[in-house]
């Protein structure tokens, strides 16, 4: 057996707990463990699996399952999927059965006002420390500026979004 | 399709029917299908789905289950996979909802990933990488504002928003601790209020 499997169980397991407000809360955390910590992988490939991952359907951090098959081949995928989205999915099993009994537990609704301000700032922080590694200069700034403003502006499917910062980027940057 | 309005008990009775013929495996299948579809963001799909061409929930209860899901760690695809699996056909739905829901990108991301690892330093792929991940820090800085918009009640919460990104970011605090500390603050300054629209009318 692959003996980064227990370590992948347990980084795994650890990041499901942080993905409050959306995966991307628990990027910093993955970051240090994944790359400084467990060297399954580099930063600037996080980055790049990451923002691929985009363009594919379903849950956007899949990319875990790369991290999991570079580190423990197969058995690592499977079991970083299991350990990622085995303990969430447990916990909205049961909160969601308690939900409506608590539907008039005053303090229901400021748990989730509460929260929402929380799980915002730890996705924007997740964000942030992404951009470092994604916005180096100006063209790739300008890049995440267009997208954002698209956004903001009207609907569009963000996979294409993504697919022209593709186009853009093999222009741009393609050595001559 | 029955795209046209329908009344709040045309609705009910049409989820009803639906949901009375609903097996495990059509769970797995449907989610498979919106796993396998789902380009650029899943929430949109399932409602459309679910909602709008298989009538399994209504928009109310819809809605209501999202909100749950925000409000839980985990990814809102997953989550919403669990508990809609789970009124419909209890946890064996909500287990065939989550595996349909995800197996499809997990098996794309596992290919993309050996190729990545082959041919990920090519200068044609860094070039085009680059583009791509700059465009997703644009698209995730966008999500965080839409969601800030739509989940954040009082102007207060944005000094929250403030904390909790400094607490990570500035003094690596930790998500958990910054979890639990500025948590229970802000959900102690929403402390339960008299609200006048709460469904207290008797």
């Amino acid at each position: 057996m692959n003996s980064q499997i227990p370590a992948l169980i347990r980084v795994f397991a650890y990041l499901s707990i942080l993905t409050v407000g959306g995966g991307m809360a628990a990027f910093p955390e993955m970051e240090e463990l994944t790359v400084r910590v467990h060297h399954w992988l580099e930063f600037h490939q996080l980055i790049h699996l990451y923002s691929v991952g985009q363009l594919a359907p379903g849950p956007n951090m899949m990319m875990i399952v790369s991290i999991g098959d570079w580190a423990g081949g197969v058995l690592g995928a499977i079991v970083v999927l299991v350990a990622f989205f085995g303990p969430t999915a447990l916990l909205a099993l049961l909160v969601g059965r308690a939900w409506t009994k608590l539907e008039h537990w005053p303090w229901r609704q400021s748990i989730q006002e509460g929260l929402a301000s929380v799980s915002v700032g730890l996705l924007l922080a997740g964000t942030i420390s992404m951009a470092k590694g994604a916005v180096t200069g100006w063209t790739t700034g300008g890049i995440a500026l267009g997208v954002l403003l698209i956004m903001v502006w009207r609907k569009v499917n963000p996979a294409l979004l993504v697919l022209g910062g593709a186009i853009v980027g093999g222009i741009v940057f393609m050595p001559k | 399709m029955s795209e046209t309005k329908l009344s709040l008990a045309e609705e009910k009775a049409l989820v009803a029917a639906a949901r009375a013929k609903v097996t495990v495996f059509d769970v797995f299948l449907q989610f498979l299908i919106i796993g396998a579809t789902s380009f650029g963001g899943v929430v949109p799909y399932l409602r459309s789905g679910l909602v709008g061409k298989l009538h399994w929930v209504d928009d109310k209860e819809f809605v209501e289950l999202l909100s749950i899901s925000q409000s839980l760690p985990g990814l809102n695809a997953t989550n919403m996979a669990v508990l809609l699996g789970d009124r419909l056909k209890g946890w064996m739905g909500a287990l065939a909802g989550v595996i349909g829901m995800c197996l499809p990108g997990a098996a794309i991301m596992f290919v993309v990933g050996m190729i990545y690892r082959a041919h990920g330093d090519h200068a044609f792929t860094t070039a085009v990488l680059k583009g791509v991940a700059a465009a997703a820090a644009g698209l995730l800085l966008a999500t965080v504002i839409q969601l800030g918009k739509k989940s954040l009640t009082h102007r207060f919460d944005l000094v929250f928003v403030a904390a909790t990104v400094i607490a990570v970011n500035r003094l690596h605090l930790g998500v958990p601790k910054t979890l639990v500390i500025i948590g229970l603050v802000a959900i102690l300054f929403h402390y339960p209020r008299k609200a006048p629209q709460e469904g207290e009318a008797k």
